[in-house]
């Protein structure tokens, strides 16, 4: 479990981080400014995390 | 020319009329059937009603709208969202546990049970009435700006509030949950289609392109595509985003979307899908970013016309008709999923506890009338107007947000809080949103010699915090009185997490 909750810590020091890090627009990251992003990014990293939870998680197994 | 579009509105009512209906066919109608589909629903239905929920007319007009007030700040609307879906992961599986355990049907219900006092529920249904029906009012009253606009002024925006109320309401009374869940599907394919057309056509159109998009707006508005120094700053963005993560799954109609499911492994399986989801709100940005330099001098409450007014200037009169339809399906499937979850707290957790001895059935009839009674009071509200509105939808939010503390001890600290610490604790944070919102108090006036950061945190976090206190502290002090129901409440209370 506690292995679980590191892993669905990442997406909540991306948002932080986000704004101690990516708050300014330049410079652009295929065409989007580096606050969008690093938004973007964080996304997709917890989508990735989330699913990477679900298959190390013994409750999923059956 | 012009009544193309409202040919392709009338349409799509019709058409959204008569799949919430059909939804009905080989179903035994009864009120657990009725309100959370008799809890038979597979993972896919529970993404698509609650991954979907989040694509109201919020997403539509209010995050498009947000993205040309606002700019950068407008992306905490899909980071809350998203790690809200994180949190998902871990704390709906246990609340579906408990509830499909005691045949629960409504949020309150969970609140009555988890701390074994009907009383509670009732409060807790109190709370979420008074929040729920201004967001019902948003809905309608997106309908009528929609309708209006994307029709040409052919139709008249009361005339389209009630059309649209009573479409919802009609296939609402007759199918309940499994209505909502058919037409969300159809609502997600199309916004999701309109949504990412409008997002890169008009950028394109407009620009060129996305990148060049940005790079225009970051030469005329420098800094306006990242989080500003003072206003909605950083500071401000942070604690929204906890406040409206910790509200996101305490909103009664979205708790009940819960129930729904027929195993709760919908949830974790789900958990990783539904971020990516939440980029779709992106697209709904960038059309309002587009309309920053296209459509200008909106400001206040007309923000949320952005998107509609770029359309109608962009397109033909059969796209606006469309884009219209989409619009009317965000503002009428989230709003009859809302009214379905109002009719049936006032029924369980309101009506029953002042007439315990009614049937099954009787109650079934009392939620559908109770259906048709808050939407028209709805109608009504919405008619008469009012920037209220807003002030009303903000507290309502602030308010849900005032239930966290209560289901969070549930769940994890069960032996320090009793029915009474929590009860206290709801009122407390309640009143003080209240308050706040009534008078119009900000940060800088509660703590005028504290730090300028201060005071752009959302002040929602005073009253979570209050609330937090009260419910320890009172918890704590009448833990005596409270021994005999909480060993009765451990005893059939949800497993830890």
């Amino acid at each position: 479990m506690s292995r679980l909750f590191w892993l669905a810590a990442i997406p909540v020091v991306l948002a932080i981080g986000g704004v101690a890090i990516a708050n300014r627009v330049t410079p652009f990251i295929f065409g989007m400014p580096f606050f969008m992003a690093w938004v973007v990014g964080s996304v997709l990293i917890t989508s990735l995390v989330m699913w990477m939870v679900y298959l190390l998680d013994p409750a999923n197994k059956p | 020319m012009n009544n193309i579009s409202l040919l392709i509105i009338a349409a799509s009512l019709a058409f959204i009329v008569y799949l919430g209906m059909r939804a009905r066919r080989g179903i035994e109608m009864n009120l657990e059937q009725w309100s959370v589909g008799g809890r038979g629903f597979s993972a896919l239905l529970v993404f698509v009603l609650m991954a979907g929920e989040i694509y109201t007319t919020f997403t539509f007009l209010g995050a498009s709208g947000f993205a040309y007030g606002f700019g950068g700040p407008a992306l905490y609307i899909v980071v809350y969202t998203v790690l809200a879906f994180v949190m998902s992961y871990w704390l709906l599986p246990p609340v579906w546990r408990f509830a499909n355990a005691h045949k629960l049907l409504t949020q309150s219900d969970y609140f009555a049970k988890a701390y074994g006092s009907t009383a509670l529920g009732t409060l807790v249904a109190v709370v979420s009435l008074v929040a729920l029906i201004p967001y019902l009012i948003l809905q309608f009253k997106g309908i009528g700006i929609i309708v209006e606009l994307t029709s040409y002024g052919g139709i008249a925006p009361s005339a389209a509030v009630w059309i649209g109320a009573g479409a919802m309401t009609l296939y609402v009374v007759f199918s309940g949950m499994h209505g909502s869940v058919n037409t969300a599907l159809l609502k997600d394919a199309v916004v999701l289609i309109v949504c990412v057309f409008l997002g890169l056509y008009l950028p394109y159109h407009y620009y060129g392109g996305l990148g060049d998009m940005f790079h225009a707006l970051e030469e005329a508005r420098p800094g306006f595509l990242a989080l500003p120094e003072e206003g909605k700053n950083a500071v401000w963005y942070l604690s929204t985003i906890l406040i409206s993560g910790l509200g996101m799954y305490l909103w009664p109609h979205t708790f009940a979307s819960v129930y729904t499911s027929k195993s709760e492994k919908s949830f974790r399986k789900n958990a990783a899908v539904m971020p990516l989801y939440a980029l779709v709100m992106l697209f709904s940005m960038f059309v309002g970013m587009a309309a920053v330099m296209q459509v200008p001098g909106l400001s206040g409450g007309q923000i949320d016309l952005a998107l509609l007014k770029l359309s109608i200037q962009t397109f033909d009169p059969w796209l606006v008709g469309i884009i219209g339809a989409a619009g009317l399906l965000t503002a009428i499937v989230p709003g009859s999923i809302m009214l379905i979850a109002s009719s049936t707290l006032f029924a369980r957790n309101i009506y029953l506890v002042t007439s315990p001895s009614t049937s099954d059935a009787s109650l079934s009839r009392v939620s559908r009338v109770a259906a048709l009674l808050i939407s028209l009071i709805a109608v009504i509200l919405t008619l008469r107007g009012g920037q209220s509105i807003v002030a009303l939808l903000i507290m309502g939010f602030s308010f849900v947000t005032q239930l966290a503390p209560a289901l969070f001890a549930s769940l994890l600290w069960g032996r320090l809080t009793n029915k009474y610490g929590v009860a206290a604790g709801v009122c407390i944070g309640v009143g003080t949103v209240a308050y706040t919102v009534l008078a119009g108090v900000t940060m800088q006036q509660l703590f005028p010699t504290a730090p300028s950061w201060v005071h752009d945190v959302n002040i929602g976090v005073i009253a979570l915090g209050l609330n937090i206190v009260t419910m320890l502290l009172v918890s704590a002090a009448t833990c005596k009185v409270a021994q005999g129901s909480i060993a009765a409440r451990l005893r059939s209370s949800p497993e830890p997490l």
